[in-house]
């Protein structure tokens, strides 16, 4: 009985161990995004990448992205005060700005009802809208877009169909 | 009473005024000319050194109604901080660099001599309900120098709008060289944080609380 115990004790150190020294290994393999540097010490910082400041607006992956921001917002103050946002896209100054003016849905409130102007909760334009930089992805991306999946349902080559117009 | 006062006040004057009517007996015309020169040089270098001295931003940010609210705004902006290291310090903005112009202006911030002594915006929530009119003034004084002080730097002239974003090349090209608008009537608040804009033309969007 006290071998088996003893035998069963050393079982649990081993394998204890073992897992310890597996974790230890593992974590060793993790790269992450900060790269190999130890937790203790700082990695050396990559330059920040350019903005994009080009004004030629993006697509969007799916129908409900916000869309992003093809210019500079540096110094723009959103605040309770201002939102100099608003002074381009907001939907009396477009003809002046030729700005793409802010969703209609920006004029609900959130049981869907029509506001006359902007929705309070809709006035932060940043929470959702956010600037670009020319930065390379950290992690390669592997998204497709839903129309492409269909597309590879249907036996179409997503490639050909996006060129070809419907 | 008053005749009284006058009376007396005069009594203790007019033994120096008598003196100072009089043709002088022992100093020499050239002499008094000379002293006269001299003493213009010593009072105008005075006079102006003292007024360059309440020119600089050390002087601006010695009261902490400037430095602690709209000089901590200016930190974060391109006006102080950039690039290329050049700068612009409050004077360069809101003091005409042109001397009459620069003596009236510096003879209006009696007013803000007076706010001082009278705490007028001592604490930052009275500062912050005085922001919109302190503001309008500072607006309505570059809309009326067709923004003067912006253009000692910026010279609409001098822009090479092919260096400009698309955006900025378009706006300027239709508003500031036909001359319809001047900086100040699309910079608002590029400097410093702004005031509650929804009763100010171009910016007035009502949001729907």
């Amino acid at each position: 009985m006290k071998t088996r115990a003893l035998g069963t004790l050393a079982a649990v150190i081993v394998a204890g161990a073992m897992a310890i020294w597996m974790t230890a290994a593992l974590a060793q393999n993790i790269g992450g995004t900060r790269g190999p540097t130890p937790l203790d010490q700082n990695a050396a910082q990559p330059p920040i990448p350019a903005e994009v400041n080009d004004d030629v607006r993006r697509g969007r992956a799916y129908p409900e992205q916000p869309p992003v921001i093809p210019h500079t917002i540096q110094n723009y103050e959103i605040s309770l005060n201002a939102n100099k946002c608003l002074t381009c896209h907001g939907r009396q100054f477009t003809q002046q700005s030729q700005a793409p003016m802010i969703s209609v849905t920006h004029f609900m409130g959130r049981d869907d009802q029509v506001l006359a102007t902007v929705s309070a909760r809709r006035f932060f334009c940043t929470q959702c809208h956010v600037p670009q930089h020319d930065a390379k992805p950290l992690v390669e991306n592997n998204f497709r877009d839903i129309d492409s999946l269909i597309l590879t349902q249907t036996g179409v080559d997503p490639k050909q169909a996006v060129r070809r117009k419907p | 009473m008053i005749r009284a006062t006058i009376g007396r006040l005069w009594q203790l004057v007019k033994p120096y005024w008598l003196t100072l009517i009089r043709p002088s007996t022992t100093i020499s015309l050239g002499v008094l000319t000379a002293a006269g020169f001299a003493a213009g040089i010593m009072f105008w270098g005075g006079f102006n050194t003292a007024l360059e001295l309440t020119n600089t931003e050390k002087f601006c940010v010695s009261c902490h109604e400037m430095r602690d609210n709209v000089f901590a705004e200016l930190k974060n902006t391109i006006h102080y901080t950039n690039r290329s290291g050049v700068r612009a310090t409050c004077p360069d903005c809101h003091v005409p660099h042109n001397w009459t112009d620069k003596i009236a202006r510096k003879m209006q911030a009696s007013k803000e001599v007076w706010g001082k002594i009278f705490g007028t915006i001592s604490t930052r929530e009275k500062f912050l309900d005085m922001r919109l009119e302190l503001a309008q003034h500072e607006w309505v004084r570059l809309k009326a120098n067709n923004s003067l002080e912006c253009r000692n730097c910026h010279g609409a002239g001098f822009m090479d709008i092919t260096k400009q974003s698309a955006r900025a090349a378009q706006m300027h090209s239709a508003f500031l060289f036909t001359g319809e608008k001047t900086c100040i009537d699309c910079h608002k608040g590029i400097a410093h944080n702004l005031p509650d804009m929804s009763k100010v033309p171009g910016w007035s969007t009502p949001v729907f609380q």
